[in-house]
């Protein structure tokens, strides 16, 4: 295959850019349950939030596992040089996460450490957003990159802006953990839910406005891209709708609505997801390589597609039946005793 | 000493690797084991098959829980350690690594949930499928990293374009020569570790006189498919041997110690290969049986280690003894199901206490055949991670100090060394109890919620969840 008339780049950004919001949507919400869950009052309350995760998190979890060889399928120079250059932030989210996962079973059958594998499941939870959200702001600040690889330090990585950006996601995945227990749960645990919304709303807000004001001020290219004219203005709907959205959000946790405040977080994940795609647009490995110098060849890219197109449907059918079957609120008290 | 990144990575993808194997070596047998239990209680109703089922279930969940999560560590390596591999082979591997994903992950994850909690959520033919899915979601994951790992043993189907490779044929690509026969070796091996684990399981109940209907229904299931599969698996070995000896001469002589190209060569049963002076000692060996069993003739001719420049061999020791203690195994296996069957046959299956302490101590055999297969054939590829064209050593990410991957290791090592003996404490726990709290009668969980992830075990928290 020596010339191609189709350009898959797009479609492949378009596939991962959706592979990785599942992601952050998904495990997002189920990992921000672990974060709240070290702040349930009892032992009820704590068997409540677990069942309301307990058969999905896993599912949602796999979406890391989709994106990561997605990116390595479709865009292997930026795979080879991410991923080894934010080494330290990966190994600590694979060995939180592996803390946090075994937790589900581990919890319910060794009697005797009950409160170890409790602490791990809520500390999993959190180490691993932590690192997810250093990954984040180190990609945006970029790498040493000479040649097709990483040459930094594998410590690059930890700098006051990622730091910061770690904590920011905590607040976020925090969000919508908080979102996803109004839908879940009622009563005592469901006002709980909504305070702690409040407060992880705060903390995004904060995050949010932090970064818009920080990225610029780091890197020139991102200033031009927002505040020059023409594209001040037809980029302007993007902090006006995180605007909106954050008044509907805050209106939503203050009302009776259980929906809202979910839908709400996500549209301001969607928001912060696009204004992070603007400031780097067309770079994957920002400052270096763009999507198209870092694709894979064509063949690989159309042989995976092919396949692709045609199991995410499918994929997106089934779960959403298992998200179906487990609809509705969750219980502890029912068919037991 | 200085801290070689290299070495380092190398221990560190076998530490995590090493573990990770021993979950789906278990995972893939209990599936399609749990699937099989739900099929036949579907199809006859009898309840011995659901209590089973549910009590496999169990422990399959322990177990995938921890497969799941040592299982996301491992696409990572190939970025955080080996970025340059990743550079070079993902225009050929990188597909078949994420239709692992697409067509294994998920559908495990989505139908694992409703097999667990499930049962009385969605009709009965509903929680069937979802246990058939969770097993063939299991079975193409089997498929799709086994393709990937034999392309790495005997590439085809590629081109290299700048230094990397790219695929010209996905079919040759998928089924290199040594595919068809890694997979049936693995998967077929698989089922033999997950047969032993319930043949020793039964064999525990019936000596302790406990759940006697289960125990047995277990020991003849675990015996009727060990006799056709035992064997079964040495004729397989037997042919990926051959595949062996025509793909990868090197690896092979390694195996055999063999230094020297000849005919007529003898089998080694046991020596103490020098690698630095290419030359066996304390040699124990049958004449002429090493050509019929490599070749398939007497005069078979089997090159020697010697043939190939010096930094082209593998350490020769580690897949040497790994083959044997494998064979070995594999020998021991066999002996055990068929004095199993004798004794069945003349009744005495369930009385022969001996046999019973036998199935017992042998349980774990799958395990080690399994670990001892894996390190013959991935030292045996060395010092090449794409075989013949991709060394070990140029895969390393360059950005590794060799203190970066001590650190990581020592993280890995840690955190396994809690995980893994804690979920072997856990199941033999569930071993333990047996079915006493497998109740199928349990209340219908009402309006759609679980109780619990899993059913609570009554009297280790104090029913505190009611």
């Amino acid at each position: 295959m020596t010339v191609s008339v189709l350009d898959f780049v797009p479609i492949w950004t378009l596939l991962l850019g959706l592979a990785v919001f599942f992601y952050v949507l998904l495990d997002g919400f189920d990992l921000g349950v672990g974060i709240l869950y070290r702040f349930a009052p009892d032992r009820r309350s704590r068997d409540l939030i677990m069942n309301s995760i307990a058969p999905i998190w896993d599912g949602n979890e796999t979406w890391l596992v989709f994106g990561g060889l997605g990116l390595l399928g479709a865009f292997p120079l930026a795979f080879a040089i991410i991923i080894p250059a934010v080494y330290f932030p990966i190994l600590i989210m694979l060995l939180a996460l592996i803390f946090r996962g075994v937790a589900f079973e581990f919890r319910y059958r060794d009697a005797e450490h009950m409160t170890f594998w409790d602490h791990a499941f809520a500390w999993g939870s959190l180490v691993a957003t932590f690192a997810q959200g250093i990954v984040l702001g180190a990609f945006i600040q970029g790498f040493h990159v000479q040649g097709r690889a990483f040459v930094g330090s594998s410590f690059d990585c930890f700098t006051p802006f990622s730091l910061f950006t770690g904590i920011g996601l905590v607040f976020g995945y925090g969000l919508l953990g908080a979102g996803w227990l109004i839908i879940k749960t009622e009563g005592d645990l469901q006002n709980l839910a909504r305070e702690q919304g409040r407060w992880c709303f705060a903390g995004v807000l904060i995050s949010i406005a932090v970064v818009s004001i920080w990225t610029p001020i780091l890197d020139p290219g991102i200033a031009h891209r927002w505040f020059s004219w023409p594209d001040i203005a037809f980029l302007s709907p993007v902090p006006v709708i995180t605007a909106i959205l954050a008044w509907l959000e805050w209106r939503a946790l203050r009302s009776s609505s259980e929906t809202g405040p979910f839908a709400c977080a996500v549209g301001l994940f969607v928001l912060s997801f696009i204004g992070i795609a603007i400031s780097l647009w067309p770079m994957i490995v920002p400052h270096h390589f763009t999507l198209w110098q870092a694709a894979s060849p064509d063949r690989t890219q159309a042989f995976l597609l092919v396949g692709t197109l045609f199991l995410l449907p499918v994929i997106l059918m089934y779960s959403g039946w298992s998200y179906w079957v487990f609809r509705g609120k969750v219980r502890a008290d029912i068919g037991y005793h | 000493m200085s801290l070689d990144p290299v070495l380092l990575s190398r221990v560190q993808f076998v530490w995590v690797i090493a573990w990770h194997i021993l979950l789906p070596a278990f995972t893939v047998g209990s599936a399609s084991y749990i699937a099989v239990l739900e099929a036949l209680h579907f199809g006859t109703s009898r309840t011995v098959y659901l209590r089973l089922s549910m009590f496999w279930t169990k422990i399959f969940a322990v177990c995938f829980g921890m497969g799941v999560v040592s299982g996301i560590v491992m696409p990572f390596q190939f970025g955080t350690n080996w970025s340059r591999y990743a550079d070079a082979t993902s225009g050929v591997l990188a597909p078949l690594f994420a239709y692992e994903g697409l067509t294994a992950f998920f559908l495990e994850a989505a139908f694992l949930g409703v097999l667990l909690f499930g049962r009385r959520l969605v009709p009965a033919w509903a929680h069937l499928v979802a246990a058939v899915m969770v097993a063939a979601g299991t079975l193409f994951s089997s498929f799709w990293i086994l393709a990937a790992n034999s392309w790495m043993q005997t590439p085809a189907g590629y081109a290299v374009v700048d230094g990397r490779f790219v695929s010209v044929d996905w079919w040759q690509v998928i089924f290199n020569p040594s595919f068809p026969y890694r997979l049936a070796h693995t998967v077929v091996g698989f089922y033999i570790t997950t047969a032993f684990i319930v043949l020793g399981v039964g064999a525990t109940m019936v000596r302790g006189r406990r759940f006697i209907d289960e125990a047995r229904t277990m020991m003849s299931m675990a015996l009727s498919l060990l006799i056709v599969l035992v064997p079964l698996q040495i004729f397989i070995g037997d042919q990926h041997g051959l595949n062996t000896l025509e793909h990868q001469p090197a690896k092979l002589a390694a195996i055999e110690a063999h230094w020297e190209t000849g005919s007529r060569v003898p089998l080694i049963l046991f020596a103490l290969p020098d690698q630095a002076k290419a030359d066996n000692d304390f040699v124990l060996e049958v004449p002429l049986i090493g050509s019929l069993i490599l070749t398939h003739h007497v005069d078979g001719v089997v090159r020697g280690l010697k043939e190939f420049p010096r930094d082209q061999w593998p350490p020769v020791a580690i897949p040497f003894f790994a083959f044997r203690i494998m064979v070995g195994l594999g020998l021991l296996m066999l002996a055990v199901v068929v004095v199993g069957w004798i004794l069945r046959l003349t009744g005495r299956l369930f009385a022969a206490t001996w046999y019973l302490r036998v199935c017992v101590w042998v349980a774990p055999v799958g395990f080690l055949a399994v670990l001892a297969g894996w390190t013959t054939t991935e030292v045996g590829r060395q010092p090449w991670t794409v075989y013949g064209l991709l060394r070990t050593a140029d895969s390393v990410s360059p950005s590794l100090t060799g203190a970066d991957v001590l650190l990581s290791l020592l993280g890995y090592m840690v955190v396994y060394l809690i995980m893994f003996p804690t979920g072997y404490v856990m199941m033999r726990r569930l071993v333990r109890r047996g079915f006493v709290e497998i109740d199928i009668d349990e209340p219908p969980v009402a309006s759609g919620r679980p109780v619990r992830p899993v059913e609570a075990l009554p009297g280790s928290h104090g029913g505190s969840g009611a």
